[in-house]
């Protein structure tokens, strides 16, 4: 597979190591009333889609660079990536 | 020597070779099969299952019948297709799965016993008494069926790996792969052409095709002279597309050295990630054959095959010369292999048709409407039984040529599942469609013939480099169309067996079998009756067996179906997919500053992750490591022990936000550190488990290093690169990991101070000026820059002095030579584990991913007053009430062993998973103490001083009497450690 770096460009996914479903970026607020609930779902619960998917890789042979890679799980189409600090950013700007 | 004349080999180079023992000669150009044929070998093997005899069958990749094992000793290669085997002087060859000589194999026998041995018998035939299956059944059945046998030795041979990025990959180098390349070498972009074989021009090597009014092979030569001139035109034969991945990158086998006798320090096969953005499946067709009774004698052969060892080889394959050939067809291709043979005057029998009307293209017999039903010779065909509509006779003819139509190589095209598709026109599956980026061009595409395989070469790159930007004009010379019609006709109908797969031996009668047992559909059938599963993966034996199934089931082969294709194209042996990185080099090895310092001391090492480390340092008159280690850490609690401690993660952490970050990385307070101080830190994994520990060090505001421990330094440095970057990226602050470029010299003892003094540059060492956990930036040896922090893990006034990289080796020897009257001793990993079991302090051992800081009696370390990673799900009442600490653990005879883990267990307690009461996670011998002693979690660990309790191994009947005390087994009040 090849993941195209926001950049560097189109990289080897031998590259990078994977880490699973970009809700990670979502960590709780610890100071909220449900925060045990809501932690429990963010360290446990994922889903697990055929289809679009957006999930993390880590440039570890590279730039060190977290994305946030749109991949369609069943055909490995890769429709996106960004770097993780811009959606993560971009996220809190909105909120 | 069945040899004529003609052919594409060099006759002024003759090779010597040997199959079973026997010396023959062949020359540059053979393949072993052509090799063999040349010289009237017939019989090569024996069958899978019924050790039939077998010979030659086809000309290619595709061949079932003839693997044999090349070269011997560790140099054995076991299943190799004679058909592909480029002959080379000394090549030696043995035939497979047989006992005895190969024309009296004793398991021949499993022939007769055909009946017991049908498709499925394994399910069937011996399952009573069930014990027996194992025992002996499989075994037997194993033994007697079968392929090749490995060397079980050491694969001695190298590989390598490579890469390359084309715009265009095409894939086979025939009329139209070849086509292809032209028009893109033209074009200017960057082209890769791979082919299998050992010479470019696919078919045309093997027929008499004339392009541009000239013979086939002038223009390959032209063709391969014009793109030999191209520098963005790479050419590699010998060379297997096997695979295709995702996004266009592809697996192929370049074999280098494999047809030479001494590859000379030469790789022997090189494994090619290509990385194409277009790519072109030029893979050709493969012949079918018609099965009909007996058809698997030695002398029965694909009719393409036939007119190419004519062709090409000069070779024709009867035992002797002079005997004649048949040909049994469906269609006008049989006919050009009896031109081709009247061409090298071999005397060509008859040409039996199925069809009525036929028309003859040579000087020979036709027999139309007709059909071979039978076959005679034990060890190699002597005679065929032809049939037509009114009677049977026999036909003497030392070869048979059977013509079935043509199948387009269409494997690559369906490795990402697109499923080929009946064309009812050309009677044969086509792609329907193909992975991203590639084309299918000729025979793969149904376009057989010359002129159509040209004409479509260039098409279809016209199309890709149009795709790229490119634009091209193809120049596609003038081929002569030969007739190509023929009928669909799948099998002759008989009650003896009429085999469809050879390799696995697979007959007609197997199929109506698993019909009758209702194993119909496409997927059954093939695991029913392990049709297609050998190594050849039925490249000659599926189309035809799909269209046996239709027409017992009375459905069409479209309605039938057909099974798709995952790489390997044709087998990779796994020595070349490692690459070559095997043995020590399965993976990087990280050597520490000192390592040749230590190797120079004659140290002792042990692999730590990728790390080799020091683990002892024998000294003379020292037998047992226990020896030197209890010296070791003696030396430390009397005098000065130094061990390399650069293993352990440096991660430097600076930004104005640095101190609030590490307070969310570490669940206790860390952002109130000050410059110059050290502090100890737990961190957890967001599930409230342990993670690591370590120190952090404030070496200036705003800047801090972290370590961790040997294990987990890359994982943590990933984990906060996670945190800075995808949780909180509005922070002010950089990471960096240092763990390479500072070597870090743990100097721990009494003594330590009064070595240290010896080579610091005006730096007030004293206890007041530089206490327990303090850190500071200085400079050594007269202005080396280096780090000093005063930290320890054996529980002495012990310091970590850290120096470039490059300073490592030097600063050791050092600091042995300047510590001689102090008792200077350098110690390894066995005697830091000594050392820091004997105080306590936790390892891996202890953090093992289902602990947590309460189980360490740490819990109070986890701050309520700020969030930090894992905090939250810390606080679960499932591990916030685990009542199980550390303690440490003696024997209660001091001759007895404490064992890292046993079970513990209460004095009269039964000894089962209900009564355990926690585990021992490290033991030692402590010199300190006098007695082996260990850590454990103990259920109310910390409420139980003094208490007896049992570890126990009840897998082994281990059962000791041990004492829990306090897991400082050394200086509980710390009074060392702040001298």
């Amino acid at each position: 597979m090849l993941i195209p770096h926001p950049l560097l460009g189109l990289r080897d996914a031998q590259e990078f190591t994977y880490l699973g479903d970009a809700s990670l970026l979502d960590r709780p607020d610890p100071a909220r009333e449900d925060a045990a609930e809501a932690f429990y779902e963010y360290a446990y619960l994922r889903d697990n889609p055929a289809g679009v998917h957006r999930e993390l890789w880590f440039h570890e042979n590279g730039d060190r660079s977290w994305l946030v890679v749109t991949r369609d799980t069943v055909t490995h189409e890769i429709l996106g990536a960004e770097l993780a600090r811009d959606v993560k950013l971009r996220g809190k700007r909105t909120t | 020597m069945t040899r004529h004349a003609g052919g594409l080999l060099d006759r002024t180079r003759s090779l010597t070779f040997t199959f079973n023992g026997r010396r023959l000669n062949g020359y540059v150009g053979d393949t072993l099969a052509s090799a063999l044929l040349a010289n009237g070998v017939q019989l090569v093997g024996r069958s899978f299952k019924y050790h039939r005899p077998r010979g030659i069958f086809s000309a290619g990749a595709e061949e079932p019948n003839a693997l044999v094992t090349l070269r011997s000793g560790a140099h054995a290669e076991p299943n190799t297709r004679a058909t592909v085997v480029e002959l080379y002087d000394g090549l030696e060859a043995k035939s497979q799965n047989h006992i005895g000589p190969l024309e009296y194999d004793f398991m021949a026998v499993n022939d007769l016993l055909s009946p017991l041995l049908a498709a499925g018998f394994y399910y069937k035939t011996f399952m009573w008494p069930r014990a027996f299956w194992e025992k002996l059944y499989e075994p037997a059945i194993r033994r007697a069926a079968g392929l090749g046998a490995l060397s079980g030795e050491a694969d001695p041979d190298m590989y390598d790996r490579g890469y390359l990025y084309p715009d265009l990959l095409i894939i086979g180098g025939g009329p139209a792969g070849l086509m292809a390349a032209l028009t893109a070498g033209r074009a200017g972009v960057e082209v890769v052409l791979a082919d299998e074989d050992f010479r470019f021009g696919g078919r045309l090597l093997a027929e008499d095709a004339v392009i541009a009014d000239a013979p086939g092979m002038d223009w390959v030569a032209a063709t391969l002279a014009e793109l030999r001139s191209l520098p963005n035109v790479r050419l590699m034969v010998r060379t297997t597309v096997f695979g295709v991945y995702d996004h266009g990158v592809f697996g192929a086998v370049e074999r280098v050295s494999d047809h030479l006798l001494n590859a000379d320090g030469q790789v022997r096969q090189t494994f090619w990630r290509i990385s194409a953005k277009r790519s072109i499946l030029a893979a050709g067709a493969t012949e079918r054959h018609i099965p009909f009774a007996n058809n698997d004698r030695p002398g029965v052969m694909l009719s393409g095959a036939v007119r190419a060892y004519a062709n090409r080889w000069a070779v024709s394959p009867t035992r002797k010369a002079g005997d004649g050939v048949a040909v049994f067809t469906s269609n006008d291709d049989g006919h050009r292999t009896a031109r081709s043979l009247l061409t090298f005057g071999v005397p060509v029998k008859a040409v039996i048709d199925t069809r009525e009307e036929i028309e003859s293209i040579g000087d020979y017999r036709t027999v139309a409407a007709a059909s071979v039903t039978d076959t005679r010779g034990r060890k190699g065909l002597q005679a065929v039984q032809v049939t037509d509509a009114r009677r049977s006779w026999w036909l003497h003819c030392g070869a048979l040529a059977v013509a079935g139509g043509w199948n387009p190589n269409v494997h690559l095209a369906s490795h990402h599942r697109a499923r080929p598709v009946w064309d009812a026109a050309r009677q044969c599956f086509v792609p329907s469609g193909a992975p991203a980026g590639m084309r299918v061009a000729g025979a793969a595409a149904g376009e057989g013939s010359t002129a159509a395989a040209l004409a479509s070469g260039a098409g279809v790159a016209v199309e890709s480099l149009g795709e790229l930007g490119v634009k091209a004009v193809p120049s596609v010379p003038h081929a002569v169309e030969e007739a190509a019609s023929g009928e669909a006709f799948w099998h002759v109908p008989g009650k003896k067996r009429a085999w469809v797969d050879f390799q696995n031996d697979v007959t007609v009668k197997d199929i109506k079998l698993s019909h009758q047992e209702n194993m119909r559909s496409v997927e059954h059938l093939k695991r029913w009756t392990t049709l297609g599963m050998a190594t050849d993966q039925g490249k000659t034996a599926n189309v035809t067996a799909l269209a046996v199934m239709a027409e017992l089931t009375g459905k069409t082969i479209p309605e039938t179906g057909t099974t798709i294709f995952r790489p390997p194209y044709t087998p990779v042996s796994l020595g070349v997919l490692g690459g070559g990185d095997t043995g020590a080099h399965f993976r990087p090895w990280r050597l520490t500053p000192t390592h040749a310092w230590a190797e120079a001391q004659g140290a002792v090492f042990v692999e730590a992750g990728l790390w080799m480390r020091a683990q002892y340092f024998p000294r003379s008159g020292e037998t047992h490591w226990r020896q030197s280690v209890d010296r070791e850490a003696s030396a430390v609690r009397s005098g000065v022990g130094i061990c390399d401690v650069t293993t352990l993660g440096k991660i430097d952490v600076q930004g104005s936000d640095a101190g609030e970050f590490l307070d969310r990385i570490y669940v206790n307070m860390m952002g109130t550190l000050k410059p110059g101080k050290v502090r100890y830190g737990l961190m957890l994994r967001e599930d409230g488990q342990l993670y690591d520990d370590g120190t952090c060090a404030c070496l200036a505001q705003g800047q801090y290093v972290v370590t961790t421990t040997t294990a987990n330094a890359g994982s943590v440095f990933q984990r906060m690169e996670f945190a800075r970057q995808c949780l909180w990226p509005e922070l002010d602050l950089t990471l960096i990991s240092t763990t390479d470029a500072w070597a870090q010299l743990a100097v721990a003892g009494p003594q330590s101070r009064a070595l240290l003094e010896r080579i610091v540059d005006d730096f007030d060492l004293s206890n007041e000026a530089f206490p327990f956990m303090a850190c500071a930036p200085l400079t050594i040896c007269k202005g080396l820059r280096a780090r000093l922090f005063r930290i320890s893990f054996s529980g002495e006034l012990a310091y970590e002095l850290a120096v470039p990289a490059r300073y490592g080796h030097a600063l050791m020897e050092r600091l042995i030579e300047l510590g001689e009257d102090l008792g200077a001793t350098p110690y390894g990993t066995e005697a830091l584990g000594v050392l820091r079991i004997e105080k306590g302090h936790a390892t891996a051992n202890e953090i093992t991913g289902q602990t947590t800081a309460v189980m360490l009696g740490l819990g109070k370390m986890v701050s309520r007053k700020k969030d930090a990673i894992g905090a939250v799900l810390s606080r679960r009442d499932g591990l916030e009430e685990d009542t199980r600490r550390l303690v440490g653990l003696v024997p209660v005879d001091p001759g007895e062993s404490v064992v890292a883990g046993a079970h513990l267990f209460g004095t009269t307690d039964p000894q089962d998973l209900a009564h355990d009461q926690g585990w021992i996670t490290s033991a030692c011998y402590s010199p300190h103490v006098g007695s082996s002693i260990g850590l454990g979690y103990l259920e109310r660990g910390d409420t139980r001083m003094g208490e007896e309790i049992v570890a126990a191994n009840p897998l082994e009947g281990q059962s000791t009497r041990l004492r829990v005390t306090s897991a400082h087994f050394v200086d509980p009040e710390g009074e060392r450690l702040h001298a």
